[in-house]
């Protein structure tokens, strides 16, 4: 990539802050799920919550709806307590379901969301927003894994919320209605709209959001613009069956690491291209290549070994 | 500035009750199961036994206990199964993120089970009418009514306590270990009086018994106990399901 755009970023320093958790702490029993953590979120930018598991993204993203009371902390939203009526109507939120009711359909489900709020958005134009034209009239249960995901996210969006919290909004999602999200949340943003995505993945982090926070076991690792965010995990990965050996591999154009497993080479270099161009002028029978950005595993590596 | 800062209340209550409503009806295992039943039983149990036009026959006695039955099950399933799946599955906590009213959730589900039990006592009321032979008075059929409305008010609150203690793959077969060998116990089956002389004695401990009696009492059959004593073990039923409901809950809110 030649040019890179950097997103009009963290817009300006003197941007309202709308939301925050202030060393917030929450234990589940004698596990603790969040430890200290704090998070400012300002009108207008969107923010991607990034980390594995268990890292304490989606308990974050509770207290900030206060859906649970942080033991040690605060968390404010608008200036007020998240559990307060008149602020719940200027947030939207959505959150992992493992199960929805199947035998609404989804115009009444819009329908009776919309009559949560007090300036509901009309639904013709909810429907074409979130993707969901031509299945007004089916139930629940009739809808794909993407559809079902994409009505949670209408239900979320529904009364036109200045604040929108979307846990893991892409998950089982095919590329498809993924890449539909995604421009949902730009045109969410373009719109003036504060957004919290909390993600596995660094590519949604890096394609979505001004701000990424990286989390994990309950404390924030790191944090940052994308580009920031990226440098800190250097390389990537190239994958391929060779007869090349390990001391010239090692020798090529920003190698950091190699291993070869079951017979498969795998190389981290900085400089993957003119890494991959001498492999394959040197080892004319090198097949099965693959290259790969760094999985949020490796980014985690990274930042962590850093600290 | 005049911008509404929520939205207004009547029509979110109703459309919340309204889908509750629909979602329920919609689900045929549910339909199924709380109507079918008791239309069933009555079919089987009270029709059949309906010779001659006696006033008070085993029909019209089936007619009220059977509409309890039916009462009794819309109110513990359509409330603890759909509850406990919600609060347990996700979407509990969607609706509690939006601006939706907390009140608003239960009070729909408790008009849900209202519509429910008068939808089970029209149709049992259509079928001892016609094939019952059932004799009626409109007074009886106004007393019966009532307590049919009135019965689903501790029901409801024993639903909502369950669905604080029931895991939601568990909640039907825990459920009906509670409702069968109730109904069975109260009377609502066959007359108190045929049952074994000591679940005779032990019947008052079941509200449907208290719930059974008023019914009967109120359409000319000899009610055991008193009118007063049979409310009174009601309400004091509701308030410790309700009070239950509320420690089960603040207990779970705490240890989550």
């Amino acid at each position: 990539m030649v040019a890179v755009e950097e997103k009009s970023a963290v817009s300006t320093p003197a941007a309202v802050e709308v939301a925050y958790l202030r060393g917030a702490t929450k234990n589940y029993g004698a596990h603790r799920a969040l430890d200290e953590v704090s998070l400012s979120l300002r009108a207008g930018e969107v923010v991607a919550l990034l980390g594995p598991n268990g890292a304490g993204k989606t308990t974050a993203i509770k207290l900030l709806l206060g859906l649970l009371g942080p033991d040690a902390g605060e968390a404010r939203v608008f200036g007020g307590n998240p559990r307060d009526a008149a602020t719940r109507t200027r947030i939207g939120a959505m959150l992992q379901v493992a199960r929805v009711p199947e035998t609404l359909k989804v115009k009444e489900y819009l329908d009776l969301f919309r009559s949560y709020y007090p300036t509901p958005l009309p639904v013709q134009h909810i429907v074409r927003v979130a993707g969901l034209a031509g299945i007004e009239d089916r139930l629940f249960s009739q809808l794909s894994g993407g559809q079902k995901q994409r009505l949670l996210f209408a239900l979320a969006i529904c009364g036109d919320p200045d604040l929108v919290f979307l846990d893991e909004p892409t998950l089982g999602m095919d590329i498809e209605s993924r890449h539909g999200l995604w421009q949902q949340v730009r045109d969410l943003a373009a719109r003036g709209k504060t957004v919290l995505l909390t993600t596995h993945y660094l590519e949604e982090a890096d394609s979505l959001a001004n701000r990424i926070v990286v989390i994990n076991k309950g404390t924030v690792i790191a944090e940052g613009t994308p580009a920031q965010i990226k440098s800190r995990v250097s390389g990537r990965t190239i994958k391929c069956v060779t007869s090349l050996e390990e001391d010239l591999l090692r020798r090529l154009p920003g190698v950091t690491s190699i291993e070869v497993k079951h017979g498969t080479t795998v190389v981290r270099s900085a400089e993957v291209e003119d890494a991959v161009r001498q492999m394959l002028a040197l080892d004319t029978g090198l097949h099965s290549l693959e290259i790969s950005s760094p999985a949020l595993e490796d980014a985690f590596l990274a930042l962590t070994k850093g600290e | 500035m005049t911008t509404m800062t929520v939205a207004p209340r009547f029509p979110l209550y109703r459309k919340e009750a309204k889908y509750e409503f629909l979602r329920l009806l919609r689900a045929r295992t549910f339909t199924l199961a709380t109507i079918g039943f008791p239309v069933m039983f009555y079919l089987l149990f009270g029709v059949v036994n309906s010779r001659g036009h006696e006033v008070l026959s085993a029909s019209k006695y089936l007619m009220a206990t059977y509409a309890i039955f039916g009462l009794v099950g819309c109110s513990l399933f359509g409330i603890s199964v759909t509850l406990s799946n919600e609060r347990n599955l996700g979407w509990l906590e969607v609706k509690q993120a939006s601006p939706m009213p907390a009140p608003a959730y239960l009070v729909a589900k408790l008009l849900t089970a209202f519509a429910f039990a008068t939808i089970i006592f029209g149709l049992l009321l259509t079928l001892g009418l016609t094939l019952g032979h059932v004799t009626i008075t409109g007074t009886e059929i106004r007393n019966l009514a009532l307590t049919i409305l009135g019965g689903v008010l501790p029901f409801a609150s024993m639903g909502l306590m369950l669905a604080m203690v029931v895991p939601p793959q568990a909640a039907p077969g825990i459920l009906n270990l509670i409702y069968l060998p109730m109904s069975f116990c109260s009377g609502l089956w066959m007359p108190v009086s045929v049952l074994p002389h000591w679940l005779q004695t032990v019947a008052p401990v079941w509200p449907t018994y208290h719930l059974s009696q008023i019914a009967l009492g109120g359409i000319g059959f000899e009610m055991r106990g008193t009118l007063a004593g049979h409310i009174a073990a009601l309400a004091g039923f509701t308030v410790l399901m309700l009070g239950l409901a509320i420690v089960l809950f603040r207990r779970n809110a705490t240890a989550s």
